[in-house]
């Protein structure tokens, strides 16, 4: 068997403490955040080094074994799922900062740097990097290239691919290539956005150029209570049409806001149906006159109450109940489905109004707490996967929220990839031809489909269990969400 | 140059014609509005296909800053629709006025001087359809600002010069246009100085709508253009010449004026080929050291991002600097048969994507 071939030559590269092949040692790889699916590899490589990847990537091509690339697995779609007895190639320990030039404002990195911790190396300079995803503590900039990650201030500066300069990346046939530079511009086709949002499909980043923006002299922060989600989500039409370019615009439903102040007491009005955060950013006295206006706006939007945040510390409370919103409401019942889809901004009001139906009509709770700004919702679909029937239902659930998504024009994903999860809605998006030009560039750079088989396309096999409860990094203590 | 052959000129007016002609044309060069020169020039008994009858704006919800267009449409008309609603296009495409298109603007991958502030056209560009080599109608991205589904197509589209298909609709998002511009301008005595600048204002939190470096008789002079509500303007203005320690403010109508100018490459001398090379001010030195022996005009835009240089001699002499000093370059303006210069990053993912999306070669070559 050539599985035993790779194995001995894998052996023979990467030391014991980093090829793990007894089950105990892969049990913590075998899901990511999306806990609903779960295999096992059958081994998985602790990448220290580029070489070790490219090796590995190589090897894995001349024994025809498939590969999965992993970085913090708090992929929400099943992005970083195992292919069973594939390799799992982890990259946490990649995670050199490679280059920083604050005079260009661009850092180069490994992959496995974690999110923040890219912000953290340059704020002593004034610089930060923009793309925040929630899970920024624990996830890598290999996994956001790999999804093009967003986060709540994304609005004006946009997602990772706007963010991504170059790539230098190992290809799934082992071969080593340089995408885009150290310039914003370039020239020939975007090979660099091209690769971002791959979802691993394209092989493996091992190096990428970062743009760095510099930190906004002045933020404003308000909050503005509302006593119906649509209110609010009609509120950011209003605030989208003013004019106003905020840096974020974040919606939490009433669950979402009971899950976030008990996990971290971020001090929001308890009795809101809907809360919205807005917040400018930018030189003092333009902040400071476009915030007026905003503040104009918000109170025609017919609020119950409205706080402006008034030093920083009152808005990192603000943020801190917001980016823990998310695992926090995880923690109102035993299991969910997260949805990522997205609505045109002006349908907001509407999609919203739509969910609290669908809701209702499938007697399931469904949280919201989302990127407003952008129309990307975030529905957290609670169920209790030990009473009969509510998985079932749950997904039914999620279906017509990704079907309304569609029908209104918006996508099926904005931030979280397609993965496993979602490749049964691709169909509905895109036309059969668009899909067979995707898988057809996939096969001109992957012909055997090595690197991440079974993701993304619509019918590929990719056997996998059906579970229930938290990460299994969380279960052993080694992954927190807060 | 030699005299050509005259082409055959084929102007389809539905995505159905187009597919028809990509499946029935051995050869093929894609045209826009021809404003770039150097990219529209079919090689000998190729057809050409114009886009002109692909012209019209399909959606435009200003309510929702996003608009599809067909790709022969002109970028003055997308910006007119725009500007009655305060909206523009944040990239600040070149050569609007001399009748640019959408589909144009997003094959050459071209961006303005605008685009330091938010970023250039791959960042606005949420969704395109195009007709591949084989004649597929094909689709990626799409009409919302937010999308991960599917491979990025998109961004293979920016940048590609007709080479991997034929653009027939686009769908961008755009933003509020600021109230009122202000540029303060100063100048250096040498490039180091005004890269020292460029630099210190990279470190510094101004919002910078514009920086640009333009070498003007061998004088190197900054232009940093600010925007947004014109109460604040004249004030912002000031802080940033103070900051600064020296510069002239420039008023509403000769600030419209020089970014009007810069968009349409008004500094470049009749008959010179112009160039588009991506930079870093730390490639800058290096590079201006040959362009200002060679003394042609030249122009440092995005803070130092990217140069555009006029090139009135051998193009062959400057591809070979280029490749030297590990930079590329695009002919945007000029005669040439072969838009490409100097080293370029990322070919064998090119081909490969080519192989695919055009396998017969119908297009020219990448
Ligand atoms: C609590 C919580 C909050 C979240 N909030 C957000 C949010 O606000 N916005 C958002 O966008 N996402 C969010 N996510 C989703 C997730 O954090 C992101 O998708 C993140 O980018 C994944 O990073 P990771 O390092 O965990 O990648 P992994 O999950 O390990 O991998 C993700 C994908 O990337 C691929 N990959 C990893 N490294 C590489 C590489 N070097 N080269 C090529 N492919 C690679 C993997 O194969 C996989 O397909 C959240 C998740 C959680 C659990």
């Amino acid at each position: 068997m050539s599985t035993q071939e790779l194995m001995a030559e894998l052996a023979r590269r990467i030391p014991a403490e980093r090829l793990l092949q007894r089950p105990a040692q892969l049990a913590p790889y075998e899901s990511d955040a999306l806990t609903a699916f779960r295999s096992r590899p059958l081994a998985v490589v602790l990448a220290e080094t580029q070489e070790d990847v490219i090796q590995t990537v190589r090897l894995c091509h001349r024994y025809s074994v498939p590969f999965v690339a992993r970085g913090s697995g708090t992929s929400l779609s099943g992005g970083s799922l195992p292919v069973p007895d594939g390799i799992l190639i982890a990259l946490n320990k990649l995670n050199r900062i490679l280059r920083i030039d604050i005079d260009t404002r661009v850092a180069v990195v490994e992959p496995g740097v974690v999110n923040l911790d890219v912000s953290r190396a340059v704020a002593a300079q004034g610089l930060y990097y923009a793309p925040d995803p929630s899970s920024q503590l624990i996830c890598t900039i290999g996994g956001n290239v790999a999804f093009n990650s967003g986060g709540a201030h994304c609005l004006k500066y946009g997602m990772t691919a706007n963010h991504v300069l170059g790539i230098k990346a190992v290809l799934p046939d082992g071969e080593v290539v340089q995408l885009g530079g150290n310039s914003l511009e370039s020239v020939g086709p975007d090979l660099t956005g091209f690769f971002v949002g791959s979802e691993g499909l394209f092989g493996i980043a091992l190096e990428i150029t970062l743009r760095l923006l510099p930190k906004p002299e002045r933020y404003r922060t308000v909050l503005a209570a509302y006593s119906s989600l649509a209110a609010a989500g009609n509120a950011v039409a209003q605030v989208v049409a003013s004019g106003l370019l905020p840096g974020a615009m974040e919606i939490m439903d009433a669950l979402a806001i009971e899950a976030a102040e008990a996990a971290v007491h971020a001090g929001y009005p308890r009795d809101a149906a809907a809360l919205l955060i807005v917040e400018l950013e930018g030189e003092e006295i333009q902040v400071e006159a476009e915030f007026a206006h905003l503040l104009q706006v918000i109170e025609s939007s017919g609020p119950d109450e409205v706080r402006v945040a008034v030093d920083d510390a009152d808005r990192a409370r603000i943020w801190k109940g917001r980016k823990s919103a998310f695992s926090a409401v995880g923690r109102l019942s035993p299991d969910y489905i997260v949805q990522d889809g997205v609505v045109p901004r002006s349908r907001l009001g509407e999609a919203l109004a739509t969910i609290e139906r669908l809701s209702r009509k499938h007697e399931l709770r469904v949280a919201n707490v989302f990127h407003a700004g952008d129309g990307n919702l975030h529905p957290l679909i609670l169920y209790d996967g030990r009473v009969a029937g509510e998985l079932e239902r749950a997904e039914v659930l999620a279906g017509e929220i990704i079907a309304m998504c569609i029908e209104l024009g918006g996508s099926i994903t904005g931030e979280h990839g397609v993965g496993m999860e979602k490749r049964q809605h691709m169909p509905a998006m895109f036309a059969e031809t668009d899909l067979e030009v995707m898988a057809t560039l996939r096969r001109g750079l992957d012909p055997a489909e090595l690197a991440n088989r079974g993701k993304m396309f619509p019918g590929s096999e990719a056997p996998a269990l059906h579970s229930r409860g938290p990460h299994p990094l969380e279960q052993q203590g080694i992954i927190s969400r807060e | 140059m030699q005299k050509q052959a005259e082409s055959i000129l084929l102007t389809p007016e539905s995505n159905d014609d187009v597919q028809e002609i990509l499946r029935t044309h051995e050869r093929l060069h894609v045209r826009g509005g021809g404003t770039k020169t150097a990219l529209c020039r079919p090689a000998d008994g190729a057809a050409i296909l114009a886009t002109s009858g692909l012209s019209d704006i399909l959606e435009y919800e200003p309510g929702e800053f996003t608009f599809t267009a067909r790709a022969g449409t002109p970028l003055r008309e997308i910006e007119a629709a725009l500007a009655e609603h305060g909206q523009y296009l944040p990239f600040d495409p070149p050569l609007v006025e001399r009748g640019a298109t959408l589909g144009g603007t997003i094959a050459a991958g071209l961006s303005g001087s605008g685009r330091q502030r938010y970023g250039g056209v791959r960042d606005f560009l949420i969704g395109v359809r195009f007709v591949d080599g084989q004649g597929q109608l094909v689709r990626g991205g799409g009409k919302v600002v937010k999308n991960a589904a599917g491979f990025d197509l998109p961004k293979l589209m920016i940048g590609s010069v007709g080479r991997l298909g034929v653009i027939v609709e686009a769908s961008f998002k755009v933003f509020p246009r600021p109230q009122q511009y202000g540029t303060v301008c100063c100048a250096h005595t040498t490039i180091r100085a005004a890269l020292e600048q460029v630099a210190r204002l990279n470190r510094s939190a101004f919002d910078i709508e514009a920086l640009d470096i333009a070498v003007e008789d061998g004088r190197p002079v900054t232009y940093v253009r600010q925007g947004g509500l014109a109460s604040t303007l004249g004030a912002r203005q000031e802080a940033l010449r103070n900051w600064l320690g020296s510069g002239d403010i420039l008023g509403a109508s000769e600030d419209a004026a020089i970014w009007q100018q810069a968009g349409d490459f008004a500094w470049l001398p009749p008959g010179a080929a112009l160039v588009k090379i991506p930079v870093t001010l730390n490639s800058i030195p290096l590079l201006d050291e040959f362009l200002a022996a060679a003394n042609v005009e030249r122009r440092y835009i995005a803070a130092g991002n990217l140069a555009w240089v006029s090139w009135p001699h051998d193009l062959a002499e400057l591809d070979a600097q280029l490749t030297q000093r590990e930079l590329g370059g695009l002919v945007v303006l000029g005669e040439t048969a072969w838009p490409f210069l100097g080293a370029r990053t990322g070919a064998s993912v090119a081909a490969r994507v080519k192989a695919v999306l055009d396998p017969h070669n119908r297009l020219p070559a990448l």
